[in-house]
């Protein structure tokens, strides 16, 4: 499925919830089932910059797509990289370097994107759409 | 008499409503809210009598001049400081205490020992080592123990005479430890050093006398007493700043100037370099004058009932730990429940209209000293109400179910 595809699915998923606890519930469950990350990747190296949580973020090329997997030591931050993970992940690097995120508005969470915001959903787009760079280059 | 719902009325935005419910404001310890009394200050400055102050000769400037000196000395007599000269206007405490670190920087000199408390704000750790990389000089820490109470006889032990400056915390912002100051000011001054209290966190609750405390420096921010943001104080000591180099070269700050040579005004000009936050300065006295018309002891005995009450109501939820049990605290609680990220629990309580912080409070060695990543923090100011508490501890209660 395409990068659009998916999260025109996941604002789909959002649109059936009436309030916030509702949301944040799901994101707590995307959060608790989100595929872990390898214990050796957790690395500072791994940490992105600018959350209040601790988010570790690794990416690794399968033929010609990128896979990330991550984690976080707070659970509704878990659910927020869950949900962009599911989003870019198993995409083409420059699939992933061109997505928009306007989901995220759509989806509820534009406070989220706010840079005051210490969960740092903006480091956490911008440290995906790095790793995609950085594959993009190696595959030329 | 204290009233809490005739207070409240002094303060429109605790009217308000966030995320569709009302506003429950628990970070007082981060900046407390603005009375209207000051509101009308800040309004009336602007639209009455803005001018720059000190050099003027016209209406305008030599009455924003008088009212921002009044501030001076409304600011003196509250903190009881001998002389108007010896409070410098700051635009916080953290300006306050680079103009002391930054002042010490050509009197410290290599392998001069500098002490700082364990429970520190990072305001009143980085500005040390700073000083200390330019110097040369040793930044040794006071530690703690698991209560949040500094360890005195670690103190002493650290003392010595290559012992030049100590600074601490009167009260902590992350534990709301009330220091023992007293103490530390005159077993500091045992070994000929000069000691910096920084009073961010107590000036809202405690009336430092700072002539009675003999403490050489002290800082306080403004908005942590119902004033508004950039304006703050450093008292010091008229010995100790006509020591001090000034800290920032500019106008204001002069007496005569050529290319050759600038000799520096007096005090207070001296550390008052440019045109300083007017308005601020006289919002700053305005504030002072509301709490004391509310009565800082009146205040302190409220508070102290709110946070028996919190601690009491938040203790009974299982898993609950507090950080900061000194016997000797004020209204702060920092909290963690097992198992749960402080970031998860004040998420969900701003849903609910709860402000708290969380994180790590510009206290990262506190932190680390008790392993966590970080606290959930709710502090109490006097216009809070047990009610409030009420709502806080359902709202924890409601996180950690959806949490955990």
């Amino acid at each position: 499925m395409q990068i659009q595809d998916i999260q025109e699915e996941i604002v789909d998923e959002f649109s059936m919830f009436e309030d916030w606890m509702q949301r944040y519930e799901y994101m707590i469950d995307l959060g608790k089932a989100l595929p872990l990350i390898d214990e050796q990747y957790k690395t500072d190296d791994n940490i992105i910059k600018g959350c209040q949580s601790k988010v570790w973020v690794h990416a690794e090329l399968e033929g010609d797509k990128l896979v990330f997997t991550a984690d976080s030591d707070a659970i509704i931050t878990k659910g927020i990289i869950a949900i962009l993970i599911r989003a870019f992940s198993n995409q083409k690097p420059t699939d992933i370097i061109e997505a928009n995120t306007d989901f995220i508005d759509e989806i509820g969470l534009k406070e989220h994107l706010s840079p005051t915001r210490a969960n740092g959903l903006v480091s956490m787009i911008k440290q995906l759409k790095l790793y995609a760079v950085a594959y993009q280059t190696q595959l030329n | 008499m204290f009233d809490v719902n005739e207070i409240r009325k002094d303060f429109p935005i605790l009217d308000r409503k966030v995320n569709g419910k009302p506003l429950v404001y628990l970070d007082n310890a981060a900046t407390s809210q603005t009375p209207r009394q000051v509101i009308d200050v800040i309004v009336e400055y602007y639209q009455n009598y803005n001018a720059n102050i000190h050099r003027g000769v016209h209406a305008l400037s030599q009455e924003a001049t008088d009212k921002y000196e009044q501030a001076r000395i409304k600011i003196q007599k509250h903190f009881n400081a001998a002389k108007a000269h010896e409070i410098i206007f700051t635009s916080g405490t953290t300006h306050s205490i680079n103009i002391v670190a930054n002042g010490f920087s050509s009197l410290l000199k290599k392998g001069d020992e500098v002490l700082v408390s364990a429970m520190e704000h990072h305001s009143n750790i980085v500005p040390w080592q700073m000083l200390c990389e330019r110097t040369g000089g040793l930044l040794k820490v006071i530690p703690m123990n698991q209560d949040g109470e500094l360890l005195m006889d670690e103190y002493d032990k650290l003392l010595s005479d290559k012992t030049k400056l100590v600074f601490c915390n009167h009260i902590s912002n992350a534990l709301g430890t009330i220091n023992p100051i007293e103490e530390i000011i005159e077993k500091a001054h045992g070994v000929g050093a000069a000691v910096l209290i920084d009073g961010a966190q107590a000036a809202p609750h405690i009336v430092a006398d700072v002539q009675a405390l003999d403490v050489d420096f002290y800082t306080i921010s403004a908005h942590k007493v119902c004033g508004p943001t950039g304006a703050g104080m450093l008292y010091g000591k008229e010995e100790l700043l006509t020591k001090l180099p000034p800290y920032q070269g500019g106008g204001e700050m002069i007496a005569e100037v050529t290319f050759e040579k600038t000799s520096y005004a007096d005090l207070p000009h001296k550390f008052e370099a440019g045109t300083p936050n007017i308005c601020g300065g006289i919002a700053f006295g305005a504030a002072l004058d509301y709490m004391n018309s509310i009565g800082f002891d009146d205040i302190a005995k409220y508070e102290h009932e709110l946070l028996e009450y919190a601690t009491q109501k938040l203790l009974e939820i299982d898993k609950l730990k507090i950080y900061g049990t000194a016997k000797d605290k004020t209204s702060v609680i920092s909290f963690n429940i097992e198992g749960v990220h402080p970031y998860d629990i004040g998420s969900i309580l701003d849903k609910l209209g709860i402000a708290v912080r969380t994180g790590h409070h510009c206290a990262q060695p506190i932190m680390d000293f008790f392993n966590i990543p970080g606290t959930v923090r709710a502090s109490f100011c006097f216009y809070n109400t047990k009610e409030e508490v009420d709502v806080l501890v359902e709202g924890v209660k409601r996180a950690k179910n959806m949490l955990l």
